[in-house]
């Protein structure tokens, strides 16, 4: 019987270790469940499996021999196949259905094609797992569960050995999601070795033999499903309880300053909150969750199709996030250097962008008063920088995120919402924030805290809601909620 | 030996184009010594003006981080508007300067309707512009350039012609410093102005730099973007206008050979003192130097064939220059 196995993993990127020695291993016909948190150390071990990285230390062993996986190439010469949670970086748009399941075919063939088998061979591959898609149709125009089962098409036809699926059914409807673990369990049957990811702890329960548990780049746990449970799962996941102190202020929490009905748009498919005067309320979930949709569409960064938003008692339709700020409601976006900071700008001028108009009587900039704004936030935040003209891009990430919070602090805004604000941010610097967060609820501000760092968001915040899949699925008081409670209903536990 | 050779192409990259333009000047005046007279370099400076507003107009859509292909065609627009406000309709100055700044201003209009609000990626967008505008500007004028006594369509000569003042504007001079050149200073320091200290030309750099970091700032993005592909038309208009001046006729398909001109002095200007991004200062420093370039090789008797070699190698080296320091920024 066909046996993979890694032994002593290691991996580190730029001398953090992201792996220390992980063993794990997956039989034919079986599936195996990889959980962890996120930064676990998931999906860099499945990059060192198919080639995408290169382990530091450690082998790899097919059939008790070692098998040397340098590269995309070797992975799949030794039947090792990915079927990957971002299914457009995979597929190319503009071709149909079958010269995307028949591609590295296609790579390889010499000649000319001929279509006629290539549509009937694509055909077959469909029909053989009872999938329906016109194998003419462009991928383009494809759903996303249909271009996930190409995908999986696609996989089987390379003479996988051993697939591994990520996060394959985030995107499926109910029904989908069953004929998915029906093609998981002919797989399954039919020999392949199968490595489930996902952060839904039933489903695992219900298609996984084994599930191991990484936490902080080691395995923590092997269970054979049936003598495990989820509470146990979840228990190995955390780990102990984090020694990060979190400078938790204690502030009089006042009159309601937003009131969200029913918000509904994009991934977003149901939100209903409220945020108080000097109230910290963090929103939480999994990675793919939605809360920065959630955040963006409280901005008016995207487009609302249902619901009520009610700032100070008035009743809102925001369209852009010009009226946002104008309303009081102010963003931190996630992906600071996209979105949060202009890299080649000055210090001085990303920190006036959203207040020009304070610093520039009659249209014309008083470069004074806008100095005199940037001196004061820099100081105020502690921004480490060679001076005010330096450009953003030059400073840390943590400095930056500084910067990206600085540009609203001379705003007139009452909501303050910060995604992801410590993210790639040194631990100094995640300190500072914190700090600053907790001087703005004191200044009566209501927070809006959306992270999926369970411990930071149980340090800082008043009150906690779950969100999965597009929707608050719960809310927990600060006295209620522990890591174990939030991760239970962040993976769809009700 | 490292540091010495980027000090080396910082040089380069800041005082390039200047000191190109300082070398072919020094070369053409060794050569010829009509070349550094004021009477040709006034010339010069007169030749280029028209480009100049037609660049000025490109650098605002670049800034916006757009693209503006239509500023040709815009030209070609207003030049036979105008003349024909004149020659044909025998109006006076309100029509004539009225008439085709209202039409430029709608041609920004529909160029930001199409990019801004219908998302068509602007190169393509202002290609199909380019076309229609051209189109317009040749069934306006049956294809005929317009000028004063023409033969009309019913046989009989066109009742109006050029007006003194209005030629005054292309051909004029005061203190021996000809008006369109006056008009380029003008425009040129207005706009820098305007782009440098003020909080709108502030924006417009920002939803350049990043349109999204933009609009989360609650910039509004639209509006400004909007603005420039108006003022990108504007001035082409402008430029047209002044060009109907200049020759004193409404000559058709005049402004096809602006657009790329104007397009290469604004991205050389991007390299002028090391700036890095399109301003209008640069960008009157490029056509300069494409005006010096044309102005010598003419001198000089090359064939005026062989000119675009000679810009496109210009533009090509600008360019060079400067996305090589971005990457190096970037690294």
């Amino acid at each position: 019987m066909t046996t993979l196995q890694m032994n002593g993993i290691m991996k580190q990127f730029s001398g953090v270790p992201a792996l220390r020695s992980v063993d794990f291993e997956v039989k034919a016909g079986e599936v195996h469940a990889l959980l962890g948190a996120n930064g676990a150390g998931k999906s860099t071990l499945m990059k060192i499996l198919t080639g995408a990285y290169v382990a530091d230390g450690g082998s790899i062993v097919i059939d008790g021999r070692e098998a040397a996986i340098q590269s995309p190439q070797d992975a799949k010469a030794l039947g090792i196949q990915c079927v990957y949670q971002e299914v457009d970086t995979a597929l190319i748009p503009y071709l149909s259905v079958a010269e995307n399941i028949l591609l590295d075919r296609q790579i390889q063939a010499k000649g000319l094609i001929s279509w006629r088998r290539l549509y009937e061979e694509a055909e077959a591959i469909l029909a053989r797992f009872g999938f329906s898609i016109p194998v003419k149709k462009q991928v383009e125009a494809c759903t996303l569960s249909e271009k996930q089962l190409i995908l999986i098409a696609r996989a089987t036809v390379q003479q996988a050995r051993f697939i591994i699926f990520d996060e394959p059914t985030a995107p499926l409807s109910n029904t989908e999601t069953e004929r998915l673990f029906q093609i998981i369990e002919q797989c399954k049957q039919a020999g392949l070795g199968i490595i489930y990811i996902s952060h839904r702890l039933p489903e695992i329960f219900q298609i996984c033999d084994r599930i191991t548990v990484m936490r902080d780049g080691q395995r923590i746990s092997t269970k054979e499903t049936a003598d495990t449970t989820m509470d146990e799962v979840i228990a190995a996941m955390l780990g102990k309880t984090f020694s990060e102190e979190f400078p938790k202020t204690q502030v009089p929490i006042g009159e309601t300053i937003l009131e969200v009905k029913n918000a509904r748009g994009g991934k977003v498919r149901r939100a209903d909150l409220h945020v108080r005067e000097g109230e910290i309320v963090g929103v939480v979930g999994l990675v793919g969750a939605g809360k920065t949709e959630l955040a963006r569409l409280l901005f008016g960064a995207d487009e609302w199709e249902d619901g009520k938003l009610i700032v100070n008692g008035r009743a809102l339709r925001l369209r852009t996030p010009k009226e946002a700020v104008q309303a009081g409601i102010v963003l931190v976006p996630e992906e600071r250097r996209k979105e949060g900071i202009f890299v080649e700008e000055s210090v001085a001028r990303n920190l006036s962008v959203a207040t020009l108009a304070k610093w520039s009587p009659r249209g014309f900039v008083k470069q004074r008063l806008e100095s005199e704004q940037a001196e004061k936030i820099v100081r105020k935040l502690g921004v480490k920088t060679a001076g005010i003209r330096q450009p953003v891009g030059h400073l840390s990430g943590g400095n930056q995120q500084k910067v990206a919070i600085g540009k609203w602090l001379d705003t007139d805004a009452r909501i303050f919402m910060f995604d992801e604000p410590t993210k790639g941010v040194d631990i100094g610097a995640k300190s500072d924030i914190y700090r600053l967060i907790g001087s703005l609820a004191a200044e009566k501000k209501g927070i809006l805290y959306f992270s999926c760092e369970f411990p930071e968001v149980l340090g800082i915040a008043d009150r906690i809601l779950v969100m999965f899949e597009g929707q608050i699925v719960k809310e927990l008081s600060r006295e209620e909620a522990t890591q174990e409670s939030i991760m239970y209903y962040a993976s769809g536990g009700e | 030996m490292e540091a010495k050779k980027y000090s080396l192409f910082d040089f380069v990259y800041k005082y390039g184009t200047v000191a190109v333009i300082a070398i072919v000047i020094l070369l053409f005046s060794l050569t010829n010594p009509y070349f550094f007279t004021y009477a040709n370099i006034t010339d010069i400076l007169r030749s280029i003006s028209i480009v100049t507003f037609v660049a000025v107009g490109v650098t605002f859509s670049l800034i916006v981080g757009g693209f503006d292909l239509s500023v040709g065609s815009t030209v070609s627009l207003t030049t036979v508007v105008s003349a024909s406000m004149m020659v044909w309709y025998e109006q006076g100055a309100v029509a004539t300067l009225a008439v085709p700044i209202v039409l430029a201003v709608l041609v920004g209009l529909i160029n930001a309707l199409l990019v801004v609000k219908i998302r068509i990626p602007d190169l393509l967008a202002t290609l199909a512009m380019l076309y229609i505008v051209n189109g317009v500007h040749m069934t306006y004028s049956k294809g005929y350039s317009i000028y004063a006594n023409m033969p009309m369509e019913d046989g009989t000569t066109a009742p109006g012609k050029f007006q003194e003042w209005f030629l005054w504007l292309g051909q004029g001079e005061i203190l021996s410093v000809p008006v369109p050149v006056l008009l380029t200073f003008l425009l040129v320091a207005v706009t820098h102005i305007y782009l440098t200290y003020t909080r709108q030309g502030r924006m417009l750099y920002m939803t350049g730099g990043n349109v999204e970091a933009a609009r989360l700032s609650g910039i509004p993005v639209n509006r400004y973007r909007t603005l420039a592909y108006v003022l990108s038309a504007l001035f082409a208009g402008l430029g047209g206008m002044l060009l109907a001046a200049r020759i004193g006729t409404g000559q058709v398909s005049s402004g096809g050979s602006m657009l790329m001109d104007a397009v290469a002095a604004a991205f050389v200007g991007f390299s002028v003192f090391g700036a890095g991004k399109p301003n209008v200062f640069g960008t009157f420093v490029g056509a300069i130097l494409i005006g010096v370039l044309l102005n010598g090789m003419t001198m000089l008797n090359l064939p005026y064939y062989a000119y675009d070699i000679i810009k496109g190698i210009v533009l090509a080296l600008a360019l060079a220059v400067t996305y090589y320091q971005l990457r190096r920024k970037r690294a």
